[in-house]
């Protein structure tokens, strides 16, 4: 019985002696020379996996950082962890970061409800893509929103919901981390990544129709109607399609209330300035 | 008695509703507007050639096609221009259309308008492919596939068969039926004239066995006709669809991916027959088909020739109007036709029904869980797994769906249709489908 109890832990201990002395010198051997910058690195990313950078994940964003030289350094920007974090990673490596404006995404389309009712009823799968195959949506407008939430159900940092009573959906400021999903999954292309403005205070076209005006408004009360009022006020503004454009260089506390002032239809919005206890109470 | 033909796998049996078997097809008359879609065919939009405030004749050439597959779109009334513009069309999107004051009913005077039957065939294969390109005539089964091309064998293939496609497999849909009843020796006719187009004597018409009116007429006339045959097929869900067809009357199957014309095989519809014969011999552009208006929240069905362009509201009003209970319009049939957005939408080229639906049919009962019973499997006449790709694309896997082909998907509907838990699995093999062809 004892023979047995030392034979096995001898010959079991023989097997891993001999293996572990094979993998040490293979490792020796094949080991593969990794940036010691790398993990640091990507212990500093927000570790989403999002691929907002456009990498195919965090490591391989920071397997580029540490490949990059300063120029191409200013290149990459992770958008989710924003300029605090470029800013770690730079003087982890020594670089100048430049200063990117930090940005959200913001839905273009005022279609809630009550401004666009509904038309039609839509009894089919909860599918935007789906929807926006069969028919123009329920309000008719065929670049409106679908209210079926495909941009919710893509955004990884739970920063868009549907508001029950509007029927849209809205992005919570504080997580979205404009990481671009939701551009890349809305059907009628509504959201756009925009800068967060001076204390919050955005203005932009809340409509995407390029229906005529008629038309536009049959669907909508708020559908940008591309009457060229607002370029009037800033000759940086855009019309192309019976659709207005604010770029984002318009400043909103120069023009922000003139504009939603000028504009008849009130598809131009502006957020207004938010104080801190504003922020802190959203 | 024999078995009757049938495809191989698959396929199911939905209520016939067939109301309008018997009524024969009638006039619609002129409306006071009619609107042109330029676009009614598969491929590019044709080529606007009127301008507004033009003066136009039942026939006159409103636009030309654009390219290979494209196809040339004629006025169906006479009268004024009034504009051309983006319209709401039927699913609430904007497609530009010709809108046209109906002013009389002058007709384009090289067309021949006599009911004569006229049973030589003086042109040639090439003539008569020209003749039916001038016509802008389309497949009118549904698909929409401009028929010149179809007609025009690619190099190193070569076609055995022609099928002529009578088989008209949705329910209440009886336009074709009427057509071959009413018109049997023109579709046996045109039948020969493909033929000769194609180089072959080998025309099959395809009737399922709940057309004993027109099986006994095609059947009668195909005898005196040599190189033109009636092939009775059982019925069944959906034998319509081309490659079903194609695998239920010669026994070929067309691989995924690939074509008829692969199988030796052209498909077209009787409709499209009819218009071949009215183009080369007649030389009458198509500007109108038939159309069933049906449902069973429809106060008179009936069956109708039709203008192209004609709203569909006009025809329901002419059927007694949208009724109380009209839960849902569908332009099309039930099982692939599309929910109708907007019921002022011109009848097209592809229009075979419009149908009003009251509750009790457009219904749909709350999805519950897939119990895995594989009845959408044993229906699929593709032969996919239609619960796989559901369930991957409810779990977002929609990349994952690849292995499960739904991208061989006809969207004939027998899934959702049988699904005892009322799953959406069309919407869901949809949704795949769009999923992967935006990726490729």
């Amino acid at each position: 019985m004892e023979n047995i109890i030392l034979l096995s832990i001898l010959v079991l201990g023989g097997i891993a002696l001999i293996a572990s002395v094979i993998l040490y010198f293979v490792s020796q051997k094949c080991a593969v020379e990794e940036d010691t910058r790398v993990a640091e690195i990507e212990n500093l990313l927000p570790q989403a996996n999002c691929g907002a950078c456009g990498k195919a994940g965090c490591h391989d964003f920071a397997v580029a950082c540490a490949a990059a030289d300063a120029k191409t350094f200013s290149n990459l920007f992770c958008p989710v962890g924003g300029a605090s974090v470029m800013g770690k990673i730079a003087a982890l490596l020594g670089y100048q970061t430049t200063a990117k404006e930090p940005t959200l995404a913001v839905l273009r389309c005022n279609g809630t409800c009550q401004n666009a009712p509904a038309k039609i009823i839509y009894d089919g799968i909860d599918s935007c893509r789906i929807a926006a195959g069969i028919s123009s949506g329920q309000s008719g407008c065929p670049n409106g929103c679908l209210r079926l939430g495909d941009c919710v159900k893509v955004c990884k940092f739970g920063a868009l919901s549907i508001n029950p009573q509007t029927g849209i959906p809205v992005v919570d400021e504080e997580k979205c981390t404009s990481c671009g999903a939701c551009v890349k999954t809305c059907p009628r292309g509504l959201f756009e990544i925009r800068p967060r403005g001076r204390d919050g205070n955005r203005v932009y076209v809340a409509c995407r129709n390029t229906q005529k005006g008629a038309l536009a408004r049959k669907n909508c009360a708020v559908a940008c109607i591309g009457c060229m009022k607002c370029t009037k006020i800033n000759p940086e503004i855009t019309v192309a399609d019976n659709l207005s454009y604010i770029p984002a260089g318009v400043s909103a506390d120069q023009y922000g209330e003139a504009l939603v002032k000028a504009c008849p239809t009130g598809a131009i919005v502006c957020t207004g300035k938010q104080t801190p206890e504003e922020k802190a109470h959203d | 008695m024999t078995k009757l033909k049938t495809f191989r796998i698959g396929g199911i049996h939905p209520n016939k509703y067939k109301i309008t078997t018997d009524s024969p097809i009638i006039d619609a008359g002129l409306p006071d507007i009619v609107t042109i879609p330029v676009k009614q065919h598969i491929g590019a939009p044709a080529k606007i050639l009127v301008q507004k405030g033009d003066k136009v004749k039942v026939g006159t050439l409103l636009a030309d096609a654009d390219g290979i597959v494209s196809s040339d779109v004629h006025s169906s009334v006479s009268g004024e221009i009034l504009k051309i513009e983006e319209t709401e069309g039927e699913f609430g999107y904007l497609e530009k259309m010709i809108t046209i004051k109906v002013e009389g009913d002058d007709w384009a005077p090289s067309i021949n308008r006599s009911d004569d039957i006229i049973r030589e065939i003086p042109f040639s294969a090439e003539e008569i492919i020209a003749k039916i390109r001038e016509a802008g005539i389309v497949g009118m089964g549904g698909a929409g596939y401009p028929t010149p091309i179809k007609t025009t064998i690619p190099e190193n293939r070569k076609i055995d068969f022609l099928i002529i496609n009578g088989i008209e497999c949705e329910p209440f849909l009886t336009a074709d039926d009427r057509l071959m009843v009413e018109k049997a020796e023109q579709i046996v006719i045109g039948a020969k004239i493909l033929n000769k187009a194609l180089g072959i004597q080998n025309a099959i018409i395809a009737v399922d066995e709940n057309k004993p009116h027109a099986v006994e007429i095609l059947s009668r006339l195909s005898k005196s006709y040599i190189g033109v045959n009636v092939q009775v097929c059982a019925t069944k869900y959906p034998q319509g669809g081309e490659k079903q067809l194609i695998n239920a009357v010669t026994g070929r199957e067309v691989p995924s991916g690939k074509l008829p014309a692969d199988a030796g095989c052209i498909v077209q519809n009787v409709g499209t027959v009819n218009a071949v014969y009215e183009a080369v011999l007649k030389n009458k552009p198509l500007f109108e088909r038939i159309v069933t208006v049906s449902g069973d929240a429809c106060l008179h069905p009936a069956n109708f020739r039709v203008r192209v362009g004609t709203p569909a509201s006009f025809l329901i009003e002419k059927c007694g109007g949208l009724t109380e209970n009209t839960a849902q319009v569908i332009f099309g049939g039930p099982m692939m036709g599309t929910s109708a957005f907007n019921i002022n939408a011109p009848v097209t080229k592809l229009t075979s029904g419009i149908l009003l639906l009251s509750d009790k049919l457009a219904h749909k009962a709350p999805a519950g869980d897939c119990i895995r019973c594989a009845k959408c499997v044993e229906v699929c006449p593709v032969g996919l797994q239609p619960f796989m790709i559901g369930r991957l694309v409810r779990a977002g896997m929609l990349e994952e769906t690849r292995e499960f082909h739904p991208l061989d998907c006809i969207e004939c509907g027998c899934c959702a249709f049988t699904c005892p838990a009322h799953l959406p699995l069309l919407d869901y093999c949809k949704l795949a489908k769009a999923e992967l062809k935006r990726k490729k």
